[in-house]
């Protein structure tokens, strides 16, 4: 056990080189280059382990982590906003392919016009694209959640992206306890799962297909997603006798008799963590994993803490429907006998969220409704 | 070579392949596949070999086929090599295969990155000059003159043929060649070559299609022997992009473009001005392939 101190993307691409990876692909965009560059870095001490491609595009990024491991390798890229998008075709292939790659992308802001800040839609705008999604809300977590990331993936052979605030967490230093490699390999050892492409062998792997066997694909593809919490669970417990530190699909305080909680994701939930002692009787559910989406264990604690309110912090929007974190949890809730208002606050263009936001939105004016959607400039 | 010197063990295309008659791709992949196998990986990019190659579980191929997005083949190309690398498999031979489209066009730019690195593998294009697969839609492969789907009649491909010969050489890869199937020992004799070095090689086949051209299924042999000749796709080899040497000296003068053109049904509204403006060009292209040829000597 050793506390160092590293920033977001220092603490991912330490994560990466001591879970032992055979690939990393890498491209550069703001705010995710401080990860490759780490990598680069560990490369150019021949400490990484494995191979260091530079390649073209983030395109080219994905699709040769797709070909490394559909050899049974582990491999590793890292993206942001635009990337991301840029990769979208690949995205959906490697999840329908069924290789366990895990990637981080860093939220930032897709133009026009160009913007740095960390809106969460590039990463929600995957959301469809059958890859499990985990939001750190800082540095440890980040570390943590690389390596569980590749157990989850390599177990359910579904791909992993782990997702974490640009700037905020990715460029702002903390100190966190960094596992050496050894006790890392104790938790995951050497990539097991079945290579796709074995020589000597015919196989035609992810050929023309009917829609009769699509059908039974996808369905199987949701279904094993859908045991990620559980899988998630039995691999936490395992960290968490070796390292010491446990984590949950979504993680919440809930002050006895509160009826009003946050919901957030990301380095926003720790903003309402730190607020929730001013905060006169509020409690706070971190949504960590987002796909599968935790339908019912957000509806159990809802239901078991008798939350009349639950306020949405949406560091994104889709256009014409509004914040995507609010819809997600409307439609879980909609199952609910007596489900809890929603109500949505909207800091797309990764406005910052403070804590005059929250106190705010926290005493509707007198002529407000209590679940009209917020948005973060008329908080200010 | 004679039939009966086929060493038939070494075949790598099953019969019953989904392939159109005459399909000069069909041709060109069994003798690749023959020349590089049997230890042989293939990555397959969208392309009429996507559906030669069968639906699952059947398979039209002896080795193992990964399928990819139409843009990616360049780049998975990459991970595998180095992946089968990282799994204690560094001698499996790996063939990236792509069509025309997924070569000079929507996989030009991830062709590049990996000629650029030197990645460890073969890149083979079967080049049908047209989107076949979805039906004869232009590529920036279709020659000047070509009638497709995408330039119906009266319209016609109006620019030339993209040089993807001379795109390779500039990135001074290890080993660059052209090869048609109506000369089958010059391809088989590239292929062997090329698997010896290590580093990025380039092939690029000439592949005739019947449907899209608009020739017999029996002429496809006959055709690609015509384009040869008659100085339309040249075979020749580059090394390091710098020694240029032809493997095939046709006697140009004796075959004009026109007997090539008038023998496919894509060509056909082509009148003698439209002819002459492909003749200079390719007489023009021949040129500066002698002059390379020269200097290199």
């Amino acid at each position: 056990m050793a506390f160092e101190l590293m920033s977001g993307s220092q603490a991912a691409a330490v994560a990466v080189q001591r879970v032992g990876i055979d690939l990393v692909a890498a491209y550069p965009i703001t705010p995710q280059t401080a990860i490759v560059e780490t990598l680069a870095n560990f490369e150019a001490k021949g400490e990484l382990g494995g191979e260091f491609v530079s390649v073209e595009s983030e395109y080219a990024a994905l699709a040769c982590c797709y070909g490394a491991a559909a050899t049974g390798a582990r491999a590793f890229t890292a993206t942001s906003s635009h990337g991301l998008a840029y990769m979208h075709e690949i995205i959906h292939w490697c999840s329908g392919a069924r290789v366990p790659i895990v990637m981080v992308n860093v939220n930032r802001t897709i133009g026009a016009p160009w913007s740095l800040d960390p809106d969460q839609g590039d990463s929600l705008s995957q959301r469809d694209t059958g890859w499990m999604q985990i939001y750190c809300a800082n540095a440890q977590e980040v570390f943590d959640t690389v390596l569980q990331a590749y157990a989850l993936a390599e177990e359910l052979l579904l791909p992993c992206m782990v997702v974490f605030d640009g700037f905020y967490i990715s460029h702002t230093y903390e100190a966190i306890d960094v596992a050496e490699k050894e006790e890392v390999r104790r938790f995951i050892g050497p990539p097991g799962f079945e290579a796709q492409v074995k020589p000597g062998s015919p196989g035609n792997t992810h050929a023309l297909t009917t829609g009769e066997n699509q059908l039974l694909l996808v369905r199987n593809r949701h279904e094993t997603m859908l045991r990620a919490p559980a899988v998630f669970e039995e691999i936490n417990k395992r960290f968490s006798d070796i390292m010491g530190r446990s984590y949950k699909i979504i993680d919440y305080v809930i002050p006895p008799g509160a009826k009003t909680v946050f919901l957030a994701a990301g380095s926003t939930s720790e903003t309402v963590r730190w607020a929730l002692p001013k905060l006169n009787n509020t409690g706070l559910i971190q949504l960590r994993m987002f796909r599968p989406f935790p339908a019912g264990q957000l509806r159990s604690v809802l239901a078991a803490h008798d939350v009349e309110k639950v306020i949405v912090v949406d560091r994104n929007c889709s256009t014409g429907m509004g914040g995507i974190f609010a819809q997600e949890l409307r439609s879980a809730l909609y199952e609910m006998e007596n489900p809890p208002q929603v109500q949505d606050m909207i800091l797309a263009g990764g406005v910052d969220l403070t804590f005059e936001m929250l106190e705010k939105i926290l005493i509707p004016g007198p002529d407000e409704s209590r679940t009209e959607d917020k948005w973060g400039v008329d908080l200010k | 070579m004679k039939i009966e010197e086929l060493n038939r063990e070494s075949e790598m295309l099953y019969s019953g392949h989904n392939a159109c008659p005459g399909c000069g791709a069909a041709l060109a992949v069994r003798y690749l596949t023959r020349a590089l196998g049997p230890d042989l990986a293939i990555v397959l990019t969208a392309s009429c070999w996507s559906i030669i190659s069968g639906m699952p579980p059947l398979t039209a191929l002896k080795c193992p086929i990964l399928h990819c997005p139409f843009p990616s083949a360049g780049s998975v190309g990459s991970g595998v090599k180095r992946g089968l690398v990282a799994k204690g498999k560094p001698d499996t031979t790996v063939v990236v295969l792509a069509g025309d489209g997924g070569t000079f066009d929507i996989g030009l730019q991830a062709l590049s990155g990996a000629a650029q690195r030197n990645e460890d593998y073969i890149f083979v294009c079967y080049d049908n000059e047209a989107y076949m697969n979805t039906g004869m839609q232009t590529s920036s492969a279709t020659p000047f003159g070509a009638r497709t789907a995408t330039a119906p009649y009266p319209l016609f491909k109006a620019g030339q043929k993209k040089d993807i010969m001379q795109i390779m050489a500039a990135h001074s890869i290890p080993y660059a060649a052209t090869a048609t199937v109506a000369f089958p020992e010059d391809m088989e004799e590239k292929l062997k070559k090329a698997k010896k070095i290590s580093g990025f090689r380039f092939i690029h086949i000439l592949s005739p299609c019947p449907p899209g051209w608009g020739t017999e299924s029996a002429d496809t042999i006959q055709i690609s022997r015509l384009a040869v000749n008659t100085g339309f796709f040249p075979l020749y080899e580059i090394r390091d992009g710098v020694s240029w040497e032809m493997t095939l000296k046709p006697d140009r003068s004796r075959i004009p473009l026109k007997e090539y053109l008038g023998a496919q049904r894509r060509f056909k509204q082509m009148d003698d001005r439209r002819i002459e403006i492909l003749q200079e060009e390719v007489d023009h292209d021949w040129e500066c392939l002698m002059e390379k040829v020269n200097t290199a000597d």
